[in-house]
Formats: structure tokens, C-alpha cells, sequence
């Protein structure tokens, strides 16, 4: 694959909270204490008014959250993403999802590739907890330019929204003025032999691995599944058609994340063969996001052995 | 109705039916408002099988004071944008807030024995998706100081000057959450939020200082940078002298208002037995006969 320049993704979220707070005047951002590390104090900058730094405290954020909400604002709260929906969960399911309020969270720092802080600092369960939740729109974009848009999609979609990013710098993907739309995937590369379905940091991994795969013989479709939920069921399906086998790839426990979507969908619909990259029911650990991730086989390499793999069963 | 014995059927009948429709809004007698908001909620949890005495009885005085003497409410335009707030973190009293609200004209007072029932809007902790006149979905306690910030803020943005009330449980303080929101509204100053506590000193499992204390509360929420009134919460002109003392001193205030869990019930005064629990036919109809001895 063609070298491309690196960007981590919480650069593309302050861009879309800046953009936000321009384009509509209730927009105001709550941080939890981790402003600085986001980017996100340079909201307060140019809105003072409309930045609350709550201090380390995760639930109360989210309730007061959900207070702006009632009074007609559009809260966007970020933290890291462990201690924003984990830390938060309830006052997230009763407080802003059981009202089905304009509450945007923004979870930093997720998956492994965190790298050196490790595993109580590594994300690896928020996008099931989310997506679980009735009324949570889930959205994990693949580099900064698609976080932005993913910011800018949460301000136009009704009820509360998820995003999901990281803090490693990633590989660009998409061109500035790319568009994220709930329940929309976007189909990178198509092929015949088997579809590869990956979100977040594991897009520009996948888009390498079809590379590699392509020149072994087999041929694969790519499709970047920024929307968790809604899931893009027509595109999936449509993709899956024809195909040997479907394989997931994501910074996150396997378990009810984009696994558990697209083999939820799948099962249901088109029962095909299907293997999963991802954390396996293990905490991180330390190193550099390179380290780290070659521990769980979050890598190009073991995106072709486990395609290989699933190719290699019988239906 | 079925499954309930023809004696308190008709008592709750006419409770509800009759007498509240003919209340007179225009002076009542908050006393006389009091008692029969305790005959609804009572007429209400039995009708439903199970609910909240307990925690309803202690919290009856501070709604009615809330709703009839101190918030600029529009029962008939509920969502006002200039309304006072209320949010009512100590959820499971939702049937003494329900029978407030209808009492104030929000809704029926015959849709109050549909409480907890399938396909009604008054459910088991508030929702107020379901049902006109509520500020906030509660249930889960430790919640509601929280949302009561955040709207404290909204308004204060928005430039309204509208105050925001929240009503909290003394077993409620253990949540941390609470103390996270305490905080928060000191720092931001905050003095259009009121708190406040219905210290009626049981919870669920027991008496709140044999399950966790949480005492000394007037000291606590001073070292959190708040302005403490503590009055008699089952007394009116005590609670309208606290209410009227929290008007805007650039701290939010909380009024701790010493309560009896039960209260107006001798059997169910003060015991923890009742915190969650439906009355049979007999004890019913001795509540009933208790608490209308108290209407003049």
C-alpha cells in the first residue's frame, strides 16, 4: 500500500467540535479533567461559555450531560472511552438513553493501540456497552478526517451518539471533506473471495492486508464499518453474496463488538464462514502501540493468516 | 381493579374520583392537600399491588409546597420554557409526585390507579417520555443532582431565570455520584438550584445510620460549599421559610427537611418495613381511616 502521512484521530474530533460549536450555537462541550490530552480545550477558546471542565467525575458529566440536553443544548462530553462508558454506563442508560436525549460522547483513547499506558487506559469493551444500549447510535471512525465528520454526523442525528477514537496517529484514508452518515459503511475495495469488514484503526490494516491477500490470489472485499449501529445490513449482505467467507477486524474485545454485529446480522441471514481479529477476552498491556498490537495479532499479517484460515474451512 | 376487595375499591373511588375533582385550587388548605395526596398515593399502591409508602408519606408536605407555593409552573403548558424545574432523584416516590401532578391539573386523576400497570404512563419510577409534567426520567438513585446541574447550566446559558429544584433521599447520599454533583454545583455557583434532602432516616434494608451513616449532613454539605437550612418537613410554614431563605445567595442551597418515613400512617411510621410494600385489605382500609381523620 502506498505510504500515507499519519494523523491521529482525536485531532479530527476536536476539528468537528470547533465545526460544531461554529455551525450551531447550542453545541457546548463538557471534559472530564482530559482536555489537554484530547485537544478539546481548544473549544474554550473560542466558545468560553460553552466549555464545562467537570473535573475527574464521569457520572456527573454525563447527568449534567443530560440536564443541557433538557434545556434544548447539545452537550458533546469526552473523556477517555474506558471511564466515559464504563465508569458512566448507568447514568448513560437511564439518564441519557431512557430519555433518548442530544447527548454526544466522545470516547478517547480506544483499543490497545493506546500503547504505553496500558490496559486500565485501553478501551477494549465500549463499543458492545454502547451498542447494547437502546436508543446509542455507535459510530467508530478509521482516521482524523473521518472523526470529524463522525462529530459533524452526531450533531445532525437525533438522540444520544457514541464516537469512538484513538490517540495513535493513523494512516489518512479519506479526503477532508469526507462524510460519515449513521448506519453507512463504506466499501473500499471490492473483490471475489472474501469480505473484510474492519473499523477504526483496523481500516488502513485491512486495506494493507487485501493488498497482501491480492497478492497470494485471493481477492477481497474491504469495508470500513464506521456505523456499529445502526449496521449497514444492505451493504454486508450485499457484499457477503457470493463470497467464501467473512472476516472482522477491530481494537476491541471480539465479543459483542463489531464481531458480534456483523455475526449477529450474518447468522440471522446469510450464515457464512467467519472469523474475527480482535482482543480475545484479555486486558492490554504496556509497549508501543506497534508492540502492543502485534501481541493481538492486530496487525496486516494476521488479517491474512485468519482470512487464509476461514477461506480454508469448509461451509 | 380485580382481586381487590369491594371496601377499599369504593374508598379509593371516591378518593379519587370525587373529592380531588371538586378540591378547590384557589386557596387550599395545604394540610387538607397533603392528607389527600397520602390517600391517593395509598388508594394508588394498592391498586397496584406494590409501590412505595414508605418514602412517598415522608416526601408529601415538600411536594405539595413545591408545587403549590414556591415554583412558577403552567400545569396546562408543561413545557413552558420559563417553568421552575423539578427533578425527583428519589424516583421510587413517584406516586406522592403523581398525585400532585394531577392534583395540580397535569393529567387526569383517574389515570392515578393505572400506576405500575401495563400500558400506563404513570410508571414504576417517572418517565417522562410517558407522562406531562415531568422534568426528568429517574429511578436510578445518585442520578438527579446531576441533571439538576446540567439544567441549573441550560438556564443560566439559555438566560432564563428560572430555578431548578431536586429532591433526594437521606439513603440516596450514599451514592458517590451525588457528591460528585455537590461539588460541581458549588464550584459553578449555582445559586438558582435548590436541593432538597427528605431526611427520614430509613432506607430499604434498615434504619440509614445502621446501613451506611451519613451524618453529619449539615456539615457535609457545608465543606461542599453549600448554604444549609435544615427545617420540620412535614411542616408547611417551616418549609416555605426554607424555601424562601434559599432565593439566590451565589452558593446553591439544600434544605435537609426532617421527615418520618411512613409519615401520616402510625403503623408505617418510621419502620423500614414499608419502604416497599403494598398494604393488605385490612391495613388499607385502617390507613384510609387514620388519614381522613385528618381532613377538616
Amino acid at each position: 500500500m502506498t505510504r500515507r502521512p499519519l494523523r491521529p484521530t482525536r485531532e479530527g474530533y476536536v476539528e468537528g467540535l470547533l465545526e460544531a460549536g461554529r455551525l450551531d450555537e447550542r453545541v457546548v462541550v463538557i471534559e472530564g479533567d482530559v482536555s489537554r490530552s484530547i485537544g478539546s480545550d481548544s473549544f474554550l477558546d473560542s466558545y468560553p461559555d460553552r466549555f464545562f471542565n467537570l473535573g475527574a467525575s464521569e457520572q456527573d458529566m454525563m447527568g449534567e450531560a443530560a440536564g443541557l440536553a433538557l434545556t434544548g443544548f447539545i452537550p458533546f462530553v469526552a473523556t477517555y472511552g474506558v471511564f466515559a462508558t464504563g465508569r458512566a454506563w448507568d447514568q448513560i442508560r437511564t439518564s441519557i438513553c431512557y430519555m433518548d436525549l442530544d447527548v454526544k460522547i466522545g470516547g478517547a483513547h480506544g483499543g490497545v493501540s493506546v500503547g504505553p499506558d496500558g490496559a486500565t487506559h485501553q478501551a477494549l469493551e465500549d463499543i458492545a456497552i454502547m451498542r447494547v444500549l437502546p436508543n446509542m447510535t455507535v459510530l467508530v471512525p478509521a482516521d482524523a478526517s473521518q472523526t470529524r465528520a463522525a462529530v459533524l454526523a452526531a450533531l445532525r442525528t437525533p438522540g444520544p451518539v457514541y464516537i469512538r477514537f484513538g490517540r495513535n496517529p493513523v494512516p489518512q484514508l479519506y479526503p477532508d471533506d469526507s462524510v460519515v452518515e449513521p448506519g453507512k459503511g463504506n466499501l473500499l475495495r471490492e473483490g471475489a473471495d472474501i469480505l473484510l469488514v474492519a473499523c477504526g484503526a483496523m481500516v488502513a490494516e485491512t486495506l494493507s492486508a487485501a493488498e497482501q491477500l491480492a497478492g497470494a490470489g485471493i481477492s477481497a472485499s474491504v469495508i470500513d464499518m464506521v456505523s456499529i449501529k445502526p449496521l449497514d445490513r444492505d451493504l454486508i449482505l450485499n457484499q457477503a453474496i457470493g463470497k467464501r467467507g467473512v472476516l472482522t477486524a477491530e481494537d476491541h474485545q471480539v465479543t459483542g463488538g463489531l464481531f458480534g454485529a456483523v455475526a449477529g446480522l450474518l447468522g440471522r441471514e446469510y450464515p457464512l464462514p467467519l472469523g474475527s481479529v480482535g482482543v480475545t477476552d484479555s486486558f492490554g498491556t504496556s509497549g508501543t502501540p506497534a508492540e502492543v498490537m502485534e501481541k493481538y495479532g492486530l496487525t496486516a499479517d494476521n488479517i491474512c493468516r485468519k482470512a487464509a484460515s476461514v477461506l480454508g474451512r469448509r461451509k | 381493579m380485580e382481586g381487590m376487595s369491594a371496601e377499599w375499591q369504593s374508598i379509593s373511588r371516591l378518593k379519587t374520583l370525587n373529592e380531588r375533582q371538586t378540591m378547590s385550587k384557589d386557596a387550599p388548605d395545604l394540610g387538607n392537600v397533603a392528607t389527600q395526596v397520602r390517600l391517593d398515593v395509598l388508594s394508588m399502591i394498592k391498586a397496584a399491588g406494590s409501590g412505595h409508602p414508605g418514602g412517598s408519606f415522608s416526601s408529601v408536605e415538600i411536594l405539595v409546597e413545591l408545587y403549590w407555593d414556591v415554583m412558577r409552573v403552567r400545569p396546562e403548558e408543561p413545557e413552558w420554557p420559563e417553568r421552575d424545574r423539578f427533578v425527583l432523584s428519589k424516583g421510587h416516590a413517584c406516586p406522592a409526585l403523581y398525585a400532585v401532578l394531577a392534583a395540580r391539573g397535569y393529567f387526569e386523576s383517574s389515570e392515578l390507579l393505572t400506576l405500575r400497570k401495563f400500558g400506563s404512563r404513570l410508571q414504576g419510577h417517572p418517565n417522562m417520555r410517558s407522562l406531562p409534567g415531568l422534568d426528568a426520567s429517574t429511578g436510578s438513585l445518585g442520578h438527579g443532582l446531576s441533571i439538576a446541574c446540567g439544567i441549573a447550566h441550560g438556564l443560566r446559558l439559555g438566560r432564563l431565570d428560572s430555578r431548578v429544584y431536586c429532591l433526594l433521599g437521606d439513603g440516596e447520599l450514599q451514592e458517590g455520584s451525588v457528591w460528585e454533583s455537590a461539588m460541581s454545583a458549588s464550584h459553578f455557583g449555582l445559586d438558582h438550584l435548590t436541593a432538597i434532602v427528605d431526611r427520614n432516616l430509613v432506607q430499604l434494608d434498615g434504619r440509614v445510620t445502621d446501613v451506611m451513616e451519613i451524618e453529619p449532613l449539615t456539615e457535609k454539605w457545608l465543606s461542599f460549599g453549600w448554604d444549609v437550612v435544615v427545617c420540620d418537613g412535614h411542616s408547611f410554614p417551616s418549609l416555605a421559610k426554607a424555601f424562601e431563605h434559599c432565593s439566590g445567595s451565589g452558593l446553591p442551597s439544600v434544605i435537609i427537611a426532617d421527615t418520618i418515613k411512613g409519615r401520616g400512617v402510625s403503623f408505617m411510621e418510621g419502620t423500614f418495613q414499608w419502604h416497599g410494600r403494598c398494604p393488605d385489605d385490612d391495613e388499607y382500609v385502617r390507613a384510609v381511616h387514620e388519614l381522613k381523620r385528618g381532613l377538616s
